[in-house]
């Protein structure tokens, strides 16, 4: 439809709607179209899905969709406070309130709805109000000052929104009042609804069901509300949120078609009665409905933008499943949740002691999901939605979809379980419908074929493992066996090396590659045998032949920064620290010119030190008592711990020696990957034990331990191996879980990934390491007392040893010179590494 | 330092055999320039390349694993595992990047590279 020269848009409405056609229109093509907007608000466009944060705190420039500039800049011209009051259809032009008058090609009616207001006598009453604009919200505020009851006619989304707005506006009474037998009676049914209330009442609203509202009292100002039913209710103010209206009295006068209940008549191409006008948002009826949501609106603004660069795109039925989070109270419904039976099967879980309401409708062959409703725990939504708009076929048992698996053998939380709308790697918008498409397809079975292939795992690099594990469940659904071998150079998983270096008692990297692999190694390979090395020997990583197969951060036994620097961590066991040591600290700090910051698992990182430094300040922080943090290795980072029973009032065990002493006992231990501890003194947690590799929580009678969790980038909580246990016996079961995972786990797995993927998960590794059905547990409590007794602290060795110490420089020709390239900038007061170029 | 004089480049003394680990490498500076010098032990061969990976212009290649894929020998970048290709300096993951190589001789226990 673009010609050589400028076609016109004309935007009628500046709400989100039309702001997202604009930045769909101009992220399209932006040279051939001229753009003028118009809104009847001052304000330019802004959110009002999140319109009651403005109670909370935010001001109108934080809702803003994009700042006024942002239009100017893109060459859009905005009108605001402005409303157009005539289409001008022979002539296509519009005629704005103050007079201005503009031409246009295609006109986009973008102009939203109002409140509906109910025809109740004394709407007009002073003290009544809509819940719909910033400026109705500053009206609402300020008249709330002198008010003490309110209420809210519509018990929907918006009503309840307002009445929590009324509560935290300091009313001491907010009501509810609706008009059927349920609260937000769209979207749930009457037991979620029933769930619901209990929970908003508890938050102090009073909710009145079944109330038609006949009159609104008071002379100038209201008084009260009277109801059908002859019962009355004093309030000093009231927000009328019954619903919306589409605002197409601009339309009806320029003669387009309109629904006589509201709406202006589109087809699927969004296009009015007038082919050159088309109507988007809340004032579009397309298939005989108003869409009262924003995401469909913003497909509505994607449908007429692509058209107007030339494509052919329609409107397809909007998928209106929502789940939100209402006053802390999660709700959630998808698909059909009203279906009943006979038409399908229907499944309820309804925990009114904890506010918990599942319902999910089954087809009546017991094959598919056909929709639900989830109140107080929403957290299945997205793998239930998914369930139902692909029409998976459902597993024999389908409560087990909201109840999960109870007895038995535990469902595999692994990323084949996934749907295949699922992201896997953010940074290419890649899902994992399109990787295994490649996987399958086009034979991309490597991660290096599909980083290629698909840019996966080239971005940020997190997703790799998951791509690794797509590639092996794809092949292994093809009845292909895969084993994850480590490379080109060894033909074998990292447990059969590890096991293997065992038996034939190999310490240094060449004689573990003559043995046992081929050709020259890699970056792959070197780094995993030094691991093993550790894992098993636990001889210092840079003897022998050992410092140049470990990564760049175990070679400097620091962490390789931007620029070129490192940083460095002491060991703070349990994040506990004498005064004297912290003033070390600090002085290390400002004499190596080092920039300071507290980690978040409670120790003091000092960024910036020039490799030639680390063996000097390394000899400082041991002369003060300090040793390796082990921040570079894949190693035991921190136990951090909270105060416990020493000083806290809720404590009840001593949480602070007991992480002391794990920190001590498993420091310097190398795995497949870091793992993090914590130890929390009662049940509130705060050391946040439950996501950490394994974590311990005090209850009166000794201890609770956890493992298998972490935070990262996919967070999973850690999971119960055992309850209150002693001391003893939860050292005992972590050093048995520590060496399982040890021996057992793929390269570079967290110990979450490696439960996630061991078959039988949390049951199977309770019967290795508690229930000992292997018979291994003597030997993993034995491997591990070994790695206990032969700890060293790597750095006192490198400062010690003149050999080991000389390979801290820069440049072997002048070691004394540092490298003129570390630039640093400053920022607070500090330094900052000088950001890297991006463009070669 | 200079050694032989050629018509656009000069050898240079670098360092000693023992300054550079088997099977690793270090950084050695040349008339201001940062040259890593390898030692692939293993494959009785020496390699002289940029010190500076070109992805991100770090100077860090010095610090990075050495090893082989096929009969290539080739360093990763410590930072983004950039390879690169001792022998002509290709980068064997990303073809956009590149780095020079230098010619290197030992002779009796000196390294010496040709810039």
């Amino acid at each position: 439809m673009s010609t050589s020269t400028e076609t016109r848009v004309v935007v009628i409405g500046n709400g989100m709607v039309g702001y997202k056609f604009c930045e769909k229109l101009i992220a399209k093509e932006k040279e051939h179209f001229r753009l003028t907007v118009f809104g009847e608000e001052s304000q330019v466009a802004y959110d009002r899905v999140h319109l009651s944060e403005y109670f909370a705190g935010k001001s109108a420039d934080d809702l803003l969709m994009a700042p006024r500039d942002w239009y100017s800049e893109h060459g859009i011209e905005l009108y605001t406070g402005d409303p157009v009051v005539d289409i001008d259809r022979e002539r296509k032009q519009v005629r704005s309130h103050h007079g201005l008058v503009v031409a246009y090609d295609y006109l986009i009616l973008a102009t939203g709805s109002g409140a509906f207001v109910p025809p109740v006598d004394g709407v007009e009453k002073d003290g009544v109000f809509v819940y719909r604009t910033l400026e109705d919200l500053d009206l609402i505020q300020s008249y709330a000052r002198k008010a003490r009851k309110g209420a809210v006619i519509g018990g929907g989304l918006l009503g309840l929104e307002a009445a929590k707005a009324l509560l935290d506006l300091g009313l001491e009474e907010a009501h509810v009042v609706e008009f059927a037998s349920r609260l937000m009676p769209r979207q749930i049914d009457e037991a979620g609804s029933g769930i619901l209330q209990r929970q908003l009442e508890a938050l102090g609203l009073q909710i009145h069901l079944n109330k038609s509202t006949q009159l609104i009292q008071g002379t100038d100002h209201i008084e009260g509300l009277q109801f059908a039913d002859g019962t009355e209710l004093p309030v000093d103010m009231l927000i009328i949120s019954a619903g919306i209206r589409p605002r197409d009295e601009l339309a009806k006068i320029a003669g387009l078609e309109t629904h006589p209940r509201g709406g202006i008549l589109v087809n699927d191409q969004l296009q009015t009665s007038d082919p050159s006008i088309f109507a988007i948002g809340e004032c579009a009826l397309v298939h005989q409905m108003i869409y009262g949501l924003v995401a469909p609106g913003y497909e509505m603004a994607e449908v007429v933008a692509s058209q107007l660069i030339g494509n052919v795109k329609s409107f397809r039925p909007f998928d209106m499943s929502t789940k939100l989070k209402l006053i802390g109270v999660d709700v959630a419904s998808f698909g059909n949740p009203f279906a009943q039976e006979p038409d399908c099967r229907t499944i309820t879980y309804d925990n009114k002691a904890k506010g918990v309401y599942k319902r999910i409708n089954v087809s009546s062959d017991g094959k598919t999901l056909l929709g639900g409703i989830l109140v107080g725990d929403a957290e299945q939504y997205n793998m239930l939605l998914q369930t139902c708009k692909n029409l998976t076929i459902l597993p024999p048992n389908p409560e087990d979809l909201i109840l999960g698996s109870r007895g038995g053998e535990e469902a595999g939380a692994g990323v084949m379980g996934l749907p295949d709308e699922a992201l896997i790697c953010s940074c290419e918008a890649l899902t994992k419908g399109q990787l295994c498409h490649e996987i399958s397809e086009n034979g991309q079975t490597t991660v290096e074929a599909l980083k290629k292939s698909t840019k996966a795992c080239t971005g940020c690099g997190g997703c790799t493992p998951l791509v690794k594990d797509l590639i092996q469940g794809v092949m292994k659904q093809q009845g292909l066996y895969v084993r994850n071998t480590i490379c080109e150079h060894f033909d074998y998983t990292r447990q059969e090396i590890l096991d293997l270096i065992k038996i034939n008692q190999l310490t240094t990297y060449n004689e573990v590659l003559n043995e046992l692999g081929k050709g020259d190694g890699c970056e792959t390979c070197k780094p995993l045998v030094g691991s093993v090395l550790a894992s098993l020997w636990n001889e210092n990583i840079l003897q022998k032949d050992r410092a140049v197969i470990q990564d760049s951060n175990d070679r400097y036994l620091a962490n390789i920064q931007k620029g070129g620097t490192y940083s460095v961590v002491p060991r703070i066991p349990g994040g506990e620290i004498t005064p004297d040591k912290l003033i070390t600290i600090g002085q290390v700090a400002k004499r190596y010119g080092l920039y300071t910051k507290i980690t978040g698992g409670q120790r003091i990182d000092m960024f910036g030190a020039h490799v030639g430094d680390l063996p000097f300040i390394w000899e400082e922080l041991i002369e003060a008592g300090f040793e390796s943090g082990h921040a570079y290795g894949k190693a035991l980072r921190t136990v951090k711990s909270c105060v416990g029973s020493t000083w806290c009032r809720f404590g009840v065990q001593d949480s602070v020696s007991f992480a002391i002493e794990l920190e001590e006992r498993y420091k310097g231990i190398r795995a497949p990957h870091k793992f993090k501890s914590g130890v929390s003194g009662c049940i509130r947690e705060c050391a946040e034990a439950q996501s950490k590799d394994f974590g311990v929580i005090a209850t009166e009678k000794g201890w609770n331990l956890y493992v298998g969790g972490n935070g990262g980038s996919k967070p999973q909580h850690a999971q119960l191996l055992a309850a209150d246990v002693d001391k003893e016996t939860c050292t005992r079961l972590i050093d048995r879980f520590l060496m399982f995972y040890i021996k057992t786990a793929d390269p570079l797995t967290r110990t979450a990934t490696w439960l996630n993927k061991l078959e039988g998960g949390m049951s199977y590794l309770k019967a290795v390491v508690v229930d000992d059905v292997l018979g291994i547990v003597a030997d993993l409590e034995k491997e591990m007392q070994l790695l206990v007794d032969t700890y060293h602290c790597e750095w006192k060795e490198v400062v010690e040893n003149p050999e080991l110490r000389k390979r801290f420089s820069h440049f072997v020709n002048v070691p004394e010179q540092k490298d003129p390239t570390v630039q640093f900038d400053s920022m607070r007061n500090q330094t900052k590494a000088r950001d890297w170029k991006t463009v070669s | 330092m200079e050694i032989l004089q050629s018509t656009t480049t000069t050898w240079h003394q670098a360092c000693t055999v023992e300054d550079i680990p088997a099977d690793g490498g270090a950084c050695v500076l040349i008339k201001g320039r940062q040259i890593a010098i390898f030692n692939f032990s293993r494959r009785n061969e020496w390699f002289a390349t940029d010190n500076q990976c070109p992805h991100r212009h770090q100077m860090v290649l010095s610090r990075g694993i050495i090893g082989s894929q096929g009969q290539e020998p080739k360093v990763a970048c410590p930072f983004h595992k950039k390879t690169f290709s001792l022998r002509d300096g290709s980068c064997l993951n990303d073809e956009h990047y590149s780095i020079a190589t230098y010619p290197i001789e030992i002779r009796g226990g000196i390294v010496y590279v040709e810039v």
